[in-house]
């Protein structure tokens, strides 16, 4: 199959991007400067970010497709504001994971943004689950560029004139030009940010007013460390479908209504899993010293028994030193349990310790 | 000091006497991006040609460093252990990887030259 490429691929060439192949595109993994400056810049200022290669489904209808909706998603999606979004995941019966996304009410319907890897296995779960009863539309004419950091709402305020006044979680149209963009207040970085979507056409010369006004590309790379400091999960890596919300600590983002009622796909199976527990769990791991422990490191105990395994793992460029993140035993799980994690044939000192690894607060906004 | 040889691992070699230094190129580190970790031969510990000598981690992935000569380490830079990113800033100076008591110094002669290493180099990447 031929790679498929986003609308900012020439631009991501001007800039002298290494590219890498991630879920059938053509991405940039990083920069002439590289990961570690890209990830400290966008801490510091603004990164933009090509994210064009996940899916924007939107599925239109009234109330009973909320109703429908509330069926597959452990949201209170009743009580969700126009305009608001939530972050849930798309289950199988036994509440395993087929993908995280972001659901945001629209005016007509839904605006689902799903990873780039899963998009097209999700529109076809949710077409059966929804018996083709809505019009829904992955679409693909249109680019989806974020822009994270402590700048950024200062930058991209000067572009599109009202995105200051988004609360953390929502979004809402903005005039571009004489069109209309989608900008949430939102993102995967641990920073302030947003994410616009935007027609391809416009995406290019909308990233270059972006970066005339002081934001820089950042690539996969960079993405990747600033995600796993902030302790967020990646689909194919901490989320599958062998893993449930509950094993990957994600129970804050079921609604609490719904966590006593169920009535969604895999809730006897959450239901059961927050009432009796869970074998194992997503945890924090800190290795000692320098040392980077990788996907698929094993994780022992200090009496050398298999305990678990490291899901991703890194050198943190904000934290300047290794962190991981893995699922292990419950009973290890306590914060400051000594573990031990097999690199290279040997076994090295490491501690579970809180998420996320890096801490800075959301803008909530206005309000 | 002898004339800087190189292997097609990417390592570059010197010799005093019978003591080679050996570290990673400048190409190499280019490919490998920021080096975020390094771990080094034990001292007094044999290495030999071609086999493992240590290990370079980048943000990205984990990759082998081999020694292009047979023998006996005799000193490791703990500098960059304790700094990696010295490895990027200075490649083919002041971080060099270990030393080595030569074995056999006719090792050295399938070593390439700059000229060759370079065009090596340039063709690998293309």
């Amino acid at each position: 199959m031929e790679i498929k490429k986003t609308s900012l691929n020439k631009l991501h060439q001007d800039n002298k991007a290494k590219f890498v192949e991630f879920a059938g595109y053509e991405m940039p993994i990083q920069y002439s400067k590289g990961i570690v400056e890209e990830h400290k810049f966008t801490r510091s200022n603004a990164g933009i970010f090509d994210v064009s290669h996940m899916g924007q489904l939107y599925i239109y209808g009234d109330d009973k497709l909320t109703d429908d909706l509330e069926k597959i998603f452990p949201l209170d999606l009743k009580n969700l504001r126009q305009n608001c979004s939530k972050y849930s995941f798309l289950m199988n019966d036994n509440a395993g994971i087929y993908d995280d996304l972001i659901i945001t009410k629209i005016e007509k319907g839904y605006l689902i943004i799903l990873n780039a890897a899963c998009k097209d296995n999700d529109f076809k779960i949710l077409s059966n689950l929804l018996k083709d009863k809505y019009e829904m539309v992955l679409d693909d004419q249109r680019s989806l560029i974020a822009i994270q950091g402590p700048k950024s709402v200062e930058i991209l305020n000067k572009i599109i004139d009202g995105v200051e006044k988004l609360n953390f979680m929502t979004g809402n149209w903005f005039d571009y030009k004489d069109t209309k963009v989608f900008a949430t207040r939102s993102g995967y970085t641990g920073e302030d940010g947003f994410e616009i979507s935007i027609k391809n056409e416009l995406a290019e010369e909308f990233t270059q007013f972006l970066i005339e006004n002081g934001a820089q590309l950042i690539g996969l790379g960079a993405r990747d460390t600033l995600r796993l400091e902030a302790g967020l999960c990646l689909y194919g890596h901490e989320l599958d479908t062998e893993k449930t919300p509950i094993e990957a600590n994600l129970k804050w983002a079921i609604s609490k209504e719904r966590i006593s009622n169920g009535g969604f796909v895999g809730s006897e199976k959450i239901m059961k899993e927050i009432k009796e527990g869970t074998s194992k769990i997503r945890v924090g791991i800190k290795p000692e010293g320098r040392l980077i422990a990788r996907e698929k490191t094993k994780i022992f105990n200090e009496a050398e028994k298999p305990i678990g395994e490291v899901t991703s793992g890194t050198y943190g460029p904000s934290v300047n030193g290794p962190i991981a993140m893995g699922y292990i035993d419950k009973e290890f799980s306590k914060i400051d349990t000594k573990i031990l994690l097999e690199v290279r044939g040997k076994k090295h000192s490491a501690s579970i310790c809180g998420l996320p690894f890096y801490k800075k607060s959301y803008v909530k906004g206005v309000n | 000091m002898s004339e800087v040889k190189f292997s097609k691992e990417h390592e570059w070699i010197t010799v005093e006497g019978d003591v080679a230094t050996i570290g990673i190129t400048k190409h190499a580190t280019e490919m490998l991006g920021d080096i975020v970790f390094a771990e080094l031969p034990e001292k007094g510990s044999n290495v030999e040609k071609d086999g493992t000598a240590g290990v370079v981690e980048s943000t990205k992935a984990a990759s082998d460093v081999y020694t292009p000569v047979s023998g006996e380490v005799v000193d490791t830079n703990q500098s960059i252990v304790d700094d990696p990113a010295k490895i990027n800033e200075d490649p083919e100076g002041s971080a060099w990887f270990f030393k080595l008591k030569l074995k056999d110094s006719s090792e050295m002669d399938s070593l390439m030259n700059k000229e060759e290493y370079d065009k090596f180099a340039k063709e690998s990447t293309s």
